[in-house]
């Protein structure tokens, strides 16, 4: 039986995942599926500034991992799902820090991430009904 | 290339984590706003008090 929750975010159907999924690839894509417009907007601006930011800060987007900390940025940078594909394929960010801004926009690159699965996590617990 | 003074810095890095975390750590709109500004002065009021007491421990 559908949950009445559901049926409020517009998404009584369908594969339960998909808005996790989609907020993951693209940021605020989740909330878009959940017809949640406002939120979606806020935080696909949020998070694609804060990404922007990072690559106009020449920041360094993690191509593998060579130790714990390489390990972590690494997990970072891949929240920003197509983001991070894109900035792989297209050549953004750094390859070397060697600026303190590149520093800062490495820590914006990654937290960004973060943020987008927290964001995702939200569009996941909203086509639940977890919340409303 | 984007050169920001490190003060901007956190406040651009406070502005954005504030806006994701009232949005989804709340449930309705007041308190989104609410949240939202908590998390950002709690932010910045962290980062200037941290950066006072690391200024006063380096005399």
């Amino acid at each position: 039986m559908a949950n009445p929750q559901d049926k409020k975010n517009g998404a009584g159907g369908g594969f339960v995942y998909l808005p996790l999924i989609a907020g993951w690839l693209v940021p605020g894509a989740g909330h878009f599926l959940l017809r949640k417009w406002g939120r979606g907007t806020l935080l696909a601006l949020s998070i694609l500034g804060m990404f922007g930011i990072g690559i106009a800060m020449q920041g360094k987007v993690y191509a593998g991992a060579h130790d714990i900390l390489d390990m972590l940025g690494l997990a970072g940078d891949l929240g920003n799902g197509l983001l991070y594909v894109v900035s792989r394929a297209a050549g953004w960010g750094a390859d070397q820090v060697t600026i303190t801004t590149g520093d800062y926009g490495t820590r914006f690159i990654v937290v960004a991430g973060l943020l987008n699965v927290i964001a995702a996590v939200d569009a996941h617990n909203l086509r639940t009904g977890r919340k409303v | 290339m984007f050169h920001p003074s490190h003060f901007t810095a956190v406040l651009l890095f406070a502005l954005f984590a504030s806006v994701v975390f009232g949005i989804t750590q709340r449930e309705t709109p007041r308190r989104m706003i609410r949240y939202g500004l908590y998390c950002f002065v709690l932010f910045v009021g962290a980062a200037i008090v941290l950066s006072w007491v690391m200024f006063l421990i380096a005399r």
